[in-house]
């Protein structure tokens, strides 16, 4: 890999209590690439996610954003940096509707005035950009919205704010086959737009139909990042269950596994 | 664009499928859709109250009299400030139980800063405001506990309702009552303006509806909430012409031996409250706000929102809400004693904003709810006490309204899920 990737985390710890959750953590992503993160249940995907989006800081550790050290303090740093994430939980409020959603936190006011005309025209043609066409009124609350739907809200939400980086925390789990099929392709899409796109799921199929590179965490350590082209899946199910410090296909940010490309 | 729409084959979302034409026919067919799919909004409450006016129309003979009518004003005008309040505290998903006491400190502050030869007697109005305003540093501390530490706001206002109702009874064990003399203390609650003042002021309110929906319509060009639906619209104009120009000639008819009456002050303050706090509900960053953090807290402090303080203004406020309502109250009697705060105020006040639909889980509900709310129970007791029913009854009357509207909103609710919507 040539230049300094988008997003690199070096040695990150985060305990709860005294459970460790990380333990010296490396991961990275570049610009227009779509890095899987795997792991079994508890290998600390989730936590990784919520140290970068500033939900809890890390222990220790350092987050550098494009070569620059970063500093993640909570949700709105992380905005201001360009990163974005979508939540396996989606978060959005059920009781407010499409627009009210996508510019949650971000209203565009004046003098704390609400300006509704200009964020329903920027949310219709965000929308429109992204094709996500099925949705017939953007003025209708989000619980009325299906799970594809809903998705299509939160994934558009991520990326409507110029962001550098998204973020998508399982954003399959809930979906049937179809749905699954349009959400992934949206998930290239984002990537061949320049995005840095980091998917987190267990779906290995998931991964394979969308990521460039997969990094694998396991009992909060990383096992190792691999190439999907040169990487079978059965090499990747055992990194996932064993933690088998297989050799890495040409990064140099991942010590544990041997470091040198 | 590699694929021409992202969720296509997905289930069709009957919520936002159904177009209504506009005009009449629009508006009867949009009442059966909503009837059918359980979004009964404000119907049924405004039903009801026609219902109680009608029955106390015909039983009760001092209750359709003009002068009653606006004794009604005067009775539920602090009962609907209050309720203000708790909406917004309901929208949270939080409970205020202090502000039937703290209403109660607002009304004992202004009744000390204007007490003649007391050393720091005050005019009235600034007396007012700062009542106001240590009634909403009182919600801001108990806020504070509930955003900050984390105690469950039950149990910070429960502790709140026994401290203030404590700092009353020392305060006039000893000296029983104090008496409001100023004169614009006293007009909260018992003025009343010229007959063409009154009138004046009905086409004002009036005017207020249609002026909104045009703003909307010339600011918000193009986009979907600058749709009007003209039947609607039409009706819900005439609603509320004939609701403030029928108050107006109501209240103009009364005469109490040679005075005649007019359109009570405390009837413009509760209208021109609710008017603040609708703006401020659906037209601010900070309405948007309290609805996303009763909505989904999670997701609205993931989003930036500084949900602690949030919580904390939404405590002042009903706080300063409580206040201001205790002291309408005080001006009713001209006077603050022991029995303050009156019946069942804090009761009435929660049960008003949740007749008038707003959901105790928070994130659903309107200021106008509350307002409605507020009327329908005022109605009931004051009629109740014109037929001479006892207490008692009046209590299981008011109860049985509140389990009612409150059943009748489960169910819709549920037809609402079931629908999809």
């Amino acid at each position: 890999m040539s230049d300094t990737p988008l997003l690199q985390l070096r040695g990150i710890t985060k305990t709860f209590g005294s459970v460790e959750a990380l333990t010296d953590v490396d991961f990275e992503v570049n610009a227009g690439e779509v890095m899987a993160l795997v792991g079994d249940n508890g290998a600390g995907k989730s936590t990784l996610i919520k140290c970068v989006a500033g939900i809890h800081p890390a222990d220790s550790g350092q987050i550098f954003f494009e070569g620059q050290e970063a500093h993640v303090h909570g949700p709105k740093d992380a905005a201001r940096l360009g990163i974005e994430v979508v939540y396996q939980d989606l978060a959005l409020c059920d009781n407010l509707d499409v627009v009210q959603n996508m510019y949650l936190g971000r209203e565009t006011n004046r003098f704390q005035i609400l300006n509704e005309a200009a964020m329903e025209h920027t949310t219709a043609s965000t929308l429109k950009s992204l094709a996500v066409t099925t949705i017939s009124s953007i003025r209708q609350p989000v619980a009325t919205l299906s799970g594809g739907q809903r998705q299509s809200v939160a994934v558009a939400k991520a990326v409507q704010w110029n962001s550098k980086l998204v973020i998508l925390d399982e954003p399959t789990a809930a979906l049937g086959v179809a749905q699954t099929e349009q959400v992934l392709a949206l998930v290239r899409r984002l990537g061949e737009q320049g995005l840095a796109v980091v998917i987190i799921s267990h779906n290995l199929h998931d991964i394979y139909e969308t990521a460039d590179r997969i990094t694998v965490l396991r009992l909060g350590r990383t096992v190792g990042i691999y190439d999907r082209r040169t990487t079978s899946q059965q090499a990747i199910v055992e990194a996932i269950t064993f933690g088998v410090p297989t050799k890495v296909s040409g990064i140099p940010s991942a010590p544990e596994a041997g470091g040198e490309g | 664009m590699t694929s021409a729409d992202v969720v296509g084959p997905d289930a069709p979302n009957p919520g936002g499928a159904v177009e209504h034409p506009s005009g009449v026919a629009g508006l009867y067919q949009r009442a059966l859709f909503n009837l059918r799919t359980g979004n009964l909004g404000p119907a049924p409450i405004i039903i009801g109250e026609v219902l109680v006016v009608a029955l106390f129309g015909f039983t009760a003979t001092n209750f359709f009299t003009a002068v009653n009518f606006t004794n009604l004003i005067n009775e539920m005008a602090g009962t609907a400030i209050l309720a203000y309040g708790v909406v917004f505290v309901l929208l949270l998903g939080e409970i205020d139980l202090s502000i039937g006491y703290v209403a109660g400190i607002g009304a004992l502050v202004v009744a000390e800063l204007q007490l003649p030869g007391s050393g720091h007697q005050l005019n009235g109005i600034l007396a007012m405001l700062i009542a106001v305003a240590v009634c909403a540093a009182i919600g801001g501390v108990q806020g504070s506990i509930v955003a900050f530490v984390g105690v469950p706001s039950f149990v910070v206002t429960l502790g709140g309702f026994l401290i203030w109702q404590g700092v009353i009874l020392n305060k006039l064990e000893q000296r029983g009552t104090i008496i409001i003399q100023d004169r614009w203390i006293n007009y909260t609650d018992s003025y009343a303006f010229s007959h063409f003042a009154g009138y004046l002021i009905a086409v004002i309110i009036t005017a207020v509806y249609p002026l909104s929906v045009l703003y909307k319509r010339v600011a918000a060009r193009g986009t979907q909430i600058a749709r009007v639906n003209w039947g609607g619209f039409a009706v819900k104009l005439a609603g509320v012409a004939v609701a403030s120009f029928g108050t107006v000639a109501i209240a103009n008819h009364g005469k109490v031996i040679a005075t005649t009456l007019g359109l009570p002050l405390s009837g413009v303050i509760v209208i021109l409250v609710a008017i603040l706090l609708t703006f401020l509900a659906k037209w601010t960053t900070f309405g948007r706000h309290v609805y996303a953090v009763g909505g989904n807290a999670e997701a609205a402090r993931r989003a930036g929102i500084n949900v602690p303080r949030i919580r904390v203004l939404v405590f002042m406020l009903s706080g300063a809400t409580a206040g201001l309502g205790g002291i309408i109250f005080a001006s009713q009697v001209n006077s603050v004693a022991l029995t303050f705060p009156p019946g069942n105020l804090l009761l009435n006040a929660i049960a008003s904003a949740v007749i008038g639909g707003v959901s105790l889980f928070g994130g659903r509900g309107e200021v106008r709810g509350a307002l409605l709310g507020a009327v329908l129970i005022g109605t009931l007791q004051n009629g109740l006490n014109t037929l001479n029913v006892s207490n008692g009854w009046i209590y299981i009357i008011t109860g049985l309204v509140l389990l009612g509207a409150v059943t009748l909103d489960t169910i819709a609710v549920r037809l609402q899920a079931r629908s999809g919507r």
